[in-house]
């Protein structure tokens, strides 16, 4: 028996059919619709809409194509080919999530990597054609929508933050498989949110002679909320999971795959050498750590719950403030600040009573727990992989 | 029993393998649209949807409606199927739209357990659930009546380049390659797994099966490639779209057109 079940992730309106068995019936049946997430079926935006998202993604197809034109002869076009059909397939993955529920990712992250931006444009574009042509997955009027919001703002933003993250880290590096990881995460936010915003405004701006909103229904507040608690966790969680899962079994199968978008990768043996300014820049921060004590009063937004009951304090926060201030201690300021006494309250050990002293060895005593936790990470990082 | 990951996305992998079939089964066959010029097709049903996303009346969206359904059943889309997923759309679009019934503001006509429907939300209820309908139908009607050849081919004639076409010629024809080679590593998997595994490890299993077919469709990209050279490829691009139009294809534009400009004309008033 067919059992249908609403996707919870978006407000895309497509959705998973579960069967409780594969079907075996002999005749095919001419029915596929999966969530895809944020895959916009015909309907839910304006025709204007939808022509703007059209135009507003031809410049990077144009870059797409010119690009893909420039490589006719190289292996890029059966690259980018294989790409769209392997992103095509991964999006049908479950992919099991913590708390035991499964997920459905893009690979938008993992096209970004191998194949680079325009590429990942190109495959990530083709495969929603194909999604929206013969699949019935996304509609065909929103395509422009879709390729903007998925294959153009995912894949830029999933590119972005991949080589900000990794930088010249080696190939084998785990940084590699966080930044992976948080790439896709934030690729596919960003497009959650795009989509969003297109369906937020659509009330807005269209409606008929009653009021009645012409197209997707939710205002901005709702529709925001409503997509990105959603990707925030599951979608966000399983693109994360199946960017960097991808990318550290690269790793360890096919190195190869990871040489184009990590042209400048270090050698392992010099990974020393790449943390090097780093750690230069924790020395020199630890220096001017004394700096702090030169800065009078509180910085702007750092009151405390004791602060709006002292009337010096008060005066003070009225003056960098325009003169807005509470008529009293704010109540939700009062019961959160009672939660919870941090034991260097205000940078000072309360044995010491020399507030500079005090200051100073706070800072420190922070600078060494950060230090000590990431040493104590690397560690274990390092047993689990040679084990 | 709930199923596991494996088991729904084998079923995920079928379902795409089983509509594609469908589809190929049944644009072969002799409906009404299956001998109609792919381009007229395909310039048609985007009209008709476009036309029905411009409408702002609710008559006009549920007469076009009709008339699809009518369409789609003269191309010998079977009628079960076709009440199936238009049960299945309405079921799940009207889920996504009920809430607007409450929360969009405008005339009370009504009140369920203590909310007030409205006016303007029960017909924006409506104008989302019919365009959906509608142009869904039409999708439907487009791939069940052209073989995916020569749809992919008609691309050409709303200007999509020739090395995009090849692109999306080249991922259709390998993505059943790769639905397939999924669906036998995860069923390899599955008739060797005992017993639950643990949730890190179905995390790993799933990541690395899609690793695994990463790394395969490289190397077959790298495959294709080497063919495409030793054929004499040099970096131009023929595709088959040798159409020509017949008078019933003319015909069947000019119904086409007449619908598409008629659905305009009374929706935008």
């Amino acid at each position: 028996m067919s059992v249908p079940s609403l996707c919870s992730l978006c407000l895309c309106g497509e959705f998973n059919e579960n069967t409780s068995a594969p079907n075996t019936s002999p005749r095919p049946r001419l029915m596929y619709l999966t969530c895809h997430h944020m895959h916009i079926p015909d309907g839910y935006l304006s025709p204007s809409t939808c022509a703007s998202l059209y135009a507003a993604a031809m410049p990077f197809w144009a870059m797409a194509l010119r690009r893909l034109k420039r490589n006719l002869m190289s292996r890029f076009v059966p690259m980018v080919a294989l790409v769209a059909a392997f992103s095509f397939v991964v999006m049908m993955f479950n992919l099991p999530l913590p708390g035991g529920t499964t997920g459905h990712a893009t690979g938008v992250a993992i096209a970004a990597i191998v194949v680079g931006p325009w590429g990942a444009v190109a495959a990530i574009s083709v495969a929603l054609l194909i999604q929206a042509l013969f699949f019935g997955d996304g509609g065909i009027t929103a395509f422009g929508a879709n390729s903007f919001n998925i294959a153009v703002v995912g894949a830029l933003v999933a590119w972005v933050a991949y080589r900000l993250i990794a930088g010249n880290a080696p190939l084998t590096s785990r940084l590699r498989v966080v930044a992976a990881a948080v790439a896709g995460y934030l690729a596919i936010n960003a497009s959650a949110l795009v989509a969003a915003i297109e369906f937020g405004i659509q009330p807005m701006l269209f409606h008929d002679a009653t009021g009645a909103p012409l197209y997707a229904p939710y205002p901005l507040h709702i529709a925001v909320p409503a997509m990105m608690i959603g990707h925030l966790t599951f979608a966000g969680l399983a693109e994360a999971i199946l960017s960097g899962g991808v990318v550290a079994y690269l790793q360890r199968a096919d190195l190869r795959l990871l040489c184009g978008s990590a042209p400048d990768a270090a050698d392992e043996t010099a990974s020393a050498a790449v943390m090097r300014p780093l750690w230069i820049g924790v020395a020199a921060l630890m220096v001017l750590t004394p700096l702090g004590l030169l800065a009078a009063g509180r910085a702007w937004g750092e009151w405390s719950a004791a602060d709006f009951a002292d009337p010096a304090a008060r005066a003070q926060i009225a003056a960098v403030s325009n003169n807005v201030l509470p008529g009293n201690v704010p109540a939700g300021l009062a019961h959160l600040s009672s939660i919870w006494t941090a034991p260097l309250r205000g940078y000072a050990p309360p044995l010491l009573q020399h507030a500079a002293i005090g200051y100073l060895l706070s800072a420190m005593f922070g600078v060494g727990v950060v230090v000590l936790a990431t040493f104590a990470l690397r560690l274990l990082a390092t047993r689990e992989r040679s084990q | 029993m709930r199923r596991s990951f494996i088991e729904r996305t084998l079923a995920a992998l079928l379902r795409a393998m089983e509509h594609a079939a469908a589809s190929e089964r049944l644009s072969g066959g002799r409906g009404f649209l299956q001998s109609v010029d792919p381009r007229v097709k395909l310039l048609g049903c985007i009209s008709l949807i476009v036309a029905a996303a411009v409408s702002r009346r609710l008559t006009l969206l549920g007469v076009l409606f009709v008339a699809v359904a009518v369409v789609a059943l003269a191309t010998r889309i079977p009628a079960a199927q076709l009440l199936r997923a238009w049960a299945i759309l309405f079921a799940f679009t009207a889920a996504i739209a009920l809430p607007a019934l409450f929360t969009t503001p405008g005339d009370a006509i009504g009140s369920v357990a203590g909310l007030t429907i409205t006016l303007q939300g029960m017909r924006s209820a409506a104008f989302l659930v019919s365009r959906v309908e509608t142009s869904a139908t039409l999708g439907l009607i487009l791939v069940a009546s052209t073989p995916w050849s020569r749809l992919i081919a008609a691309l050409r004639s709303l200007h999509v380049p020739a090395a995009v076409v090849l692109i999306i010629s080249m991922t259709y024809r390998y993505i059943f390659l790769l639905l397939r080679t999924a669906e036998e590593m995860f069923t390899a998997r599955r008739s060797r797994s005992v017993g639950a595994l643990r949730p890190a490890e179905r995390r790993r299993m799933a990541t690395s099966t899609a690793g695994v077919l990463l790394g395969k469709s490289m190397t077959l990209a790298d495959g294709v490639y080497d063919a495409m050279r030793s054929r004499g490829f040099r970096g131009e691009v023929y595709l088959l779209d040798d159409f020509r139009m017949r008078s019933r294809d003319w015909g069947a534009a000019a119904v086409f057109a007449a619908a598409a400009a008629l659905a305009f004309w009374r929706g935008l008033r």
